[in-house]
């Protein structure tokens, strides 16, 4: 293997950035969520396991194709995301940021600890709703899944970049997110708008969560955790509450480790990713996308 | 309110009536027992009944009733019945120690059989040796359970399983001499001590063979994406991969070799046994796949059938490996009573460390000087999703 090592990073690539992609899907509701309320929302690795589990009913019991089964798993977790934010967070609206950040933890916990009782502590089988097939392009291997994982999440990221800059919920998620006294000034409806965010947010932490379970074959009650704080490192990485940013740090923290793990060793991978967010964070606090002038949503 | 007061009520009157009953049930039983002197033998069991790993101590459990429930209807051991107590640990080494006292204390027994998880089996061990009681944990794998600080064997400490360090040995000599690998990669879970040990005495056993580790990667528990790492290993060119670990971690690393062109022989250990492996890998996938184990129901020597259509005809369902390992705890013990024809505490530990080639569930069973068993050790095949014995070394 002459060109082992070109060859090779090319394979790490597309490795990384399929991963990225997902952490991305993540982040973006981090950020959305970080954006408009100041709330790191920790449940949100949990909405990601709860939209795989509606997948999981949604393929195997119903016999869904992949389509239905991402957008009602989506459309359910936005639901779950409202519910969560109308119960849990909206009645604490005008409490300390650290009694907001403990509630979080708590539905967190409520989520996995709910869904152990309901669903059981052991790993579900995802069904597969479409075979893979794996393309070979010249030396390099690519998965169908990897394919149409990477497809969704940059279809989702570009939905989304056009309902928050084009649409008149965006534009009111923006100004909310810019000044929310000055907002609700300007006949905004904040309520309305956060629940929006919620919604949004979590409904793309579903897809991703879908996509995971048709790549991985396999989800459990404790899924999100992981992810959850990758993404979270993900959105702080491109600079927490800034779109692009949340998709660039996913995008980015899913190379760094594929290549640690593949040039590296992979005992390193995490130390590695991490490593980085400091490096960043030491230099850029606001994060690689922060600007002075900062479009927040 | 007023229902769930009542509930309660109900609930905590149920829970004394057994408390009371237990405590009776105990007491009687050693009033008995001092009376009926010589004709029965009281052994203890310390399971974990309830808690994360139930499912363990049930079976082991219900391997030694049967072996005790034969032994009895064969006339008893040395000429008298064996009547067991049990006590739950909670699947909790500080609740084991307790359980262990109150066998030891209260019920009188002779030995004890259990807990199934090393963690128990340390908490328990003081205790009976304090009391010079014999313990045999049937499937306590830790090689540390039965070594004081200084290395010396404990002397009341056995178990009933091979140690984790002989896995990774017999798949090391099963990879170089049966399936003739010149080099292998291992990936191990970094976050666990067993896999650590494996991975340890693979890669020692197998150069010590002639053969070359192209690479040693690591993950995580919890882990879904290993595409980077395996990437890495398929450039080293390996002829064979040692994945030691649990299914849940080894099933998506055999899914995505695979996928990403890895073919050949994929080699294990005994965390691989569960249907979910192949469920989640596909059966395809799971071809040319191997790993080490102590048993398994598909084993048609008539030694195992027997006591798998024994166990079956007691509880209705195939024994796993913790009924196995229980059952031949059971044996072990018996055997041990017969030859020392008493049930003095010293002399039964003598005689259990000078078992040799006794017929357990899985072969023959024979005690080292560190009181691990050198018995049977199985590797099995994953053929299209089914577990087939392709070898079995010793026993």
């Amino acid at each position: 293997m002459e060109s082992g090592f070109l060859h090779q990073l090319v394979q790490q690539l597309i490795n990384g950035i399929s991963l990225g992609s997902i952490y991305a899907l993540i982040a973006l509701g981090y950020t959305m969520i970080y954006g408009i309320l100041k709330l790191i929302n920790f449940a949100h690795g949990d909405i990601y396991m709860l939209g795989a589990y509606i997948g999981f009913v949604c393929t195997s019991i119903l016999k869904l194709s992949f389509l239905p089964a991402l957008i009602v798993s989506m459309i359910g977790a936005a639901l779950a995301g409202m519910v969560i934010e109308r119960v849990a967070y909206r009645p604490m609206r005008n409490a300390p940021r650290i009694a907001i950040l403990i509630t979080a933890i708590g539905v967190s916990f409520f989520l996995e600890n709910v869904m152990i009782l309901f669903a059981s502590p052991q790993p579900r089988t995802f069904p597969a709703v479409f075979t893979a097939t794996v393309y070979h392009v010249g030396a390099w291997v690519v998965n169908s899944q990897q394919i149409v994982i990477l497809v969704s999440a940059l279809v989702l990221m570009v939905a989304l970049t056009y309902i928050v800059n084009q649409t008149r919920a965006g534009k009111a998620m923006r100004a909310v997110s810019f000044d929310a006294d000055a907002a609700r000034l300007m006949g905004i409806d904040i309520d309305s708008t956060i629940s929006m965010t919620f919604a949004l947010g979590s409904a793309l932490a579903a897809a991703g969560g879908v996509l995971v379970g048709i790549y991985y074959n396999s989800i459990d009650p404790l899924m999100g955790m992981v992810p959850g704080i990758k993404a979270f490192v993900a959105a702080v990485l491109g600079g927490i509450g800034i779109i692009p940013g949340a998709m660039l740090g996913g995008i980015i923290l899913g190379v760094v480790e594929a290549l640690v793990s593949g040039f590296i060793s992979s005992t390193f991978r995490d130390a590695a990713a991490f490593a980085i967010l400091i490096i960043i964070l030491l230099f850029k606090p606001q994060g690689l996308m922060g600007k002075n002038i900062r479009e927040k949503v | 309110m007023k229902f769930v007061k009542k509930a309660s009520g109900i609930a905590l009157a149920a829970m004394l009536a057994a408390g009371l009953t237990a405590g009776c049930g105990g007491g009687g039983g050693g009033e008995k027992k001092a009376a009926d002197a010589g004709k029965e033998i009281v052994v203890g069991v310390n399971a974990e009944l309830t808690g994360n790993v139930a499912n363990y101590g049930k079976s082991m459990l219900s391997g030694f009733e049967l072996a005790v429930e034969e032994a009895n209807k064969a006339g008893g051991v040395d000429g008298k019945q064996i009547k067991v107590v049990t006590a739950d640990n909670k699947s909790e080494p500080s609740e084991s120690g307790n359980a262990a006292t109150k066998l030891v204390t209260q019920n009188k027994v002779v030995a004890v059989i259990g807990p199934a998880t090393s963690g128990c089996v340390a908490a328990e061990e003081p205790v009976l040796t304090a009391n010079k009681i014999p313990l045999i944990a049937p499937c306590a794998t830790a090689p540390g359970i039965t070594l004081q600080k200084d290395g010396k064997t404990k002397p009341f400490v056995f178990r009933a399983c091979f140690i984790d360090p002989y896995q990774g040995d017999i798949m090391a000599q099963f990879a170089a001499k049966d399936l003739k690998v010149k080099k292998a990669a291992i990936l191990h879970d970094s976050s666990s001590d067993y896999s650590k040990g494996l991975a340890e005495v693979f890669t020692k056993v197998f150069t010590a063979n002639g053969g070359q580790i192209t690479t040693d990667e690591a993950f995580l528990a919890k882990d879904v994406d290993f595409k980077a790492s395996l990437t890495k290993i398929k450039a080293t060119n390996p002829e064979a991969i040692y994945v030691p670990g649990y299914y849940e971690e080894v099933s998506k690393v055999i899914k995505q070799a695979r996928e990403i062109g890895l073919t050949c022989p994929m080699l294990g250990s005994d965390g691989w046994d569960s249907p979910k492996l192949v469920e989640v890998a596909g059966k395809e996938a799971c071809n040319n796949g191997f790993f080490t184990n102590a048993y398994t129901a598909e084993d048609k020597d008539p030694v195992v059938q027997k006591f798998v259509k024994a166990y079956q005809g007691k509880f209705n369902k195939v024994p796993d490996v913790f009924a196995m390992q229980g059952y031949n705890a059971g044996l072990i013990l018996f055997n041990a009573i017969k030859t020392a024809k008493t049930t003095d505490g010293t002399k039964l530990a003598e005689a259990i460390a000078k078992t040799k080639d006794l017929q357990v569930a899985n072969g023959k069973l024979t005690y080292d000087e560190k009181h691990n068993p050198i018995t049977t050790a199985l590797v099995l095949e994953l053929k299209d999703g089914k577990m087939t014995l392709n070898k079995k070394i010793g026993g």
